[in-house]
């Protein structure tokens, strides 16, 4: 006999997630375009709204759990939920480095950045996208889509050497510059991580499908 | 004295049969029949030494018939047959020659209610040596499968007492100290802790664990989470259109229970099974 209403909960929980993750994407594009337009209205906004991606991380965990305990799940239904559980928590963080970075531009106050964000938003771009793309291969099951997520770190990784390259260069040519450069520095160094946290998700949508725990490409950072 | 398995002369190597040593019983194309109807067909499986191995499926499915096998019960059923052969340590025990009441005293069995005899908690441990004109100290055998059995220190006691006044998973432990006293190699476990509470069934579990380190254990469970606890493989058999059970698939616990291979076994642990 099929399980109707375990069968809903677990949809419901994936669509949970799934929310999550939309509500930490649109955190971290706010967070940059607050960053770049200097926008401190914005950047607040960021900090006040990652206390609802906290509670939401929380309620998804407190499902797993009662779900866990309350329905005794094996195999495929165990892997969804200890999948959503790890994801809720990758999710999460990225909510915290959207929210570093939001805090990183209130700190900087009025200074203007050392020099314009380019790198840094392409960053964004691209952490954003493999966040896109790890929860696209969760919803379809989808392994060679949660390589490619991991494929795509490379290119984060290069461009964090690129700005960390730029900025060093800054910093040994006006040390006046190191506090400025400083704060680039966390900023790239936070979609970095993003970019860590996405491959993780992808790690966990290989579990999902095939049940085994793999380590992707470690990044370089 | 009970004989041990290594002194027995009774049951024979299988020709050609080759067996490893890792494995202490296995099915070859293992068919049971109750009369017309086959019950189980074409069983293949092999039980490792020092091994728990579950046998998991829906009602019907012949796990009791195929458990019942491993210790010739089934002779025991009117107008049962058995096709193929049993392998236990290179012998056939459906060889002819092969003395069922011995092959019971090498392979126990531990049945789904407590079933103590209406005697004291030392007759029913001592009952299968009797039967088997045990000569050695009767006392000392009593309290060693007491021990095992992790039933001693709440019954050295009360030794003389009937064996009924025994609460229902102290009743389904001197069963299993009833069927270590006769020295077996293998236990076979019909839904040992269905009738029994949870904390009852835990210390039963508990008792699996530690009996493996010296005997091989066949469990027959409808607790998917019990057979995930206490063994180490499963097998998983499902019944088919002709109404016999089949094995779907057998391997590792682990694997069975987090990432089956075969989509019927998906469907039964996740009880989509219909």
């Amino acid at each position: 006999m099929p399980r109707v209403d375990f069968e809903r909960d677990l949809r419901q929980l994936q669509d949970d997630l799934l929310f999550l993750g939309s509500m930490v994407e649109k955190a971290i594009a706010k967070a940059l375009d607050a960053l770049k337009r200097r926008d401190f209205s914005a950047s607040q906004e960021v900090l006040e709204e990652d206390n609802i991606i906290d509670r939401k991380r929380f309620e998804i965990e407190e499902k797993c759990i009662d779900l866990i305990a309350t329905q005794q799940p094996l195999a495929r239904d165990l892997r969804i939920l200890i999948t959503v559980l790890h994801v809720a928590v990758e999710l999460e963080r990225m909510g915290d480095y959207a929210e570093g970075i939001a805090k990183i531009s209130l700190n900087m106050g009025d200074e203007a950045p050392l020099k314009p964000l380019i790198d840094i938003p392409r960053m964004g771009e691209l952490a954003a996208k493999m966040l896109r793309q790890s929860l696209d291969a969760f919803v379809n099951r989808d392994i060679v889509g949660a390589h490619s997520v991991s494929e795509a770190d490379d290119e984060v990784d290069a461009l964090y050497e690129q700005v960390y390259r730029e900025l060093l260069t800054f910093m040994i040519e006006d040390p006046s510059k190191v506090k400025r450069a400083t704060y680039l520095l966390w900023v790239s160094h936070d979609l970095e991580r993003i970019a860590d946290r996405a491959t993780n998700i992808a790690e966990r949508v290989v579990y999902l499908v095939t049940g085994k725990l793999v380590e992707m490409k470690t990044s370089k950072y | 004295m009970v004989q041990s398995q290594q002194e027995s002369e009774t049951l024979e190597p299988v020709a050609g049969q080759s067996q490893s040593d890792e494995n202490v019983l296995a099915a070859r194309n293992l068919s049971v029949w109750y009369g017309n109807f086959r019950a189980v067909r074409d069983i293949n499986l092999d039980v490792k030494r020092n091994s728990v191995l579950a046998l998991i499926g829906p009602s019907g499915c012949g796990k009791s018939t195929l458990l019942r096998c491993f210790n010739r019960m089934n002779d025991l059923v009117l107008n049962s047959r058995v096709e193929g052969q049993i392998i236990y340590n290179g012998t056939d025990l459906y060889a002819p020659s092969t003395d069922s009441t011995e092959v019971r005293a090498r392979v126990g069995m531990v049945f789904q209610k407590p079933n103590p005899f209406p005697k004291t908690i030392f007759e029913n441990v001592a009952f299968g040596l009797r039967v088997n004109g045990f000569k050695g100290n009767l006392q000392e055998a009593v309290e060693r499968s007491l021990r095992q059995s992790a039933l001693w220190e709440e019954v050295k006691d009360r030794l003389n007492s009937s064996a009924l006044e025994l609460s229902g998973g102290q009743q389904q432990r001197l069963c299993i100290a009833r069927a270590l006293a006769v020295e077996p190699e293998v236990i076979l476990m019909d839904e040992p802790c269905s009738a029994l509470d949870p904390v009852a069934t835990l210390a039963i579990e508990d008792l699996i664990r530690q009996l493996v380190a010296k005997y091989t254990i066949i469990i027959v469970t409808h607790n998917m989470q019990q057979a995930a606890r206490v063994s180490h493989e499963t097998a998983f058999l499902m019944v088919g259109e002709d109404r016999a059970g089949y094995l779907v698939e057998m391997d590792a616990t682990d694997k069975i229970f987090t990432n089956p291979s075969h989509e019927q076994t998906e469907a039964y642990i996740t009880g989509r099974f219909s």
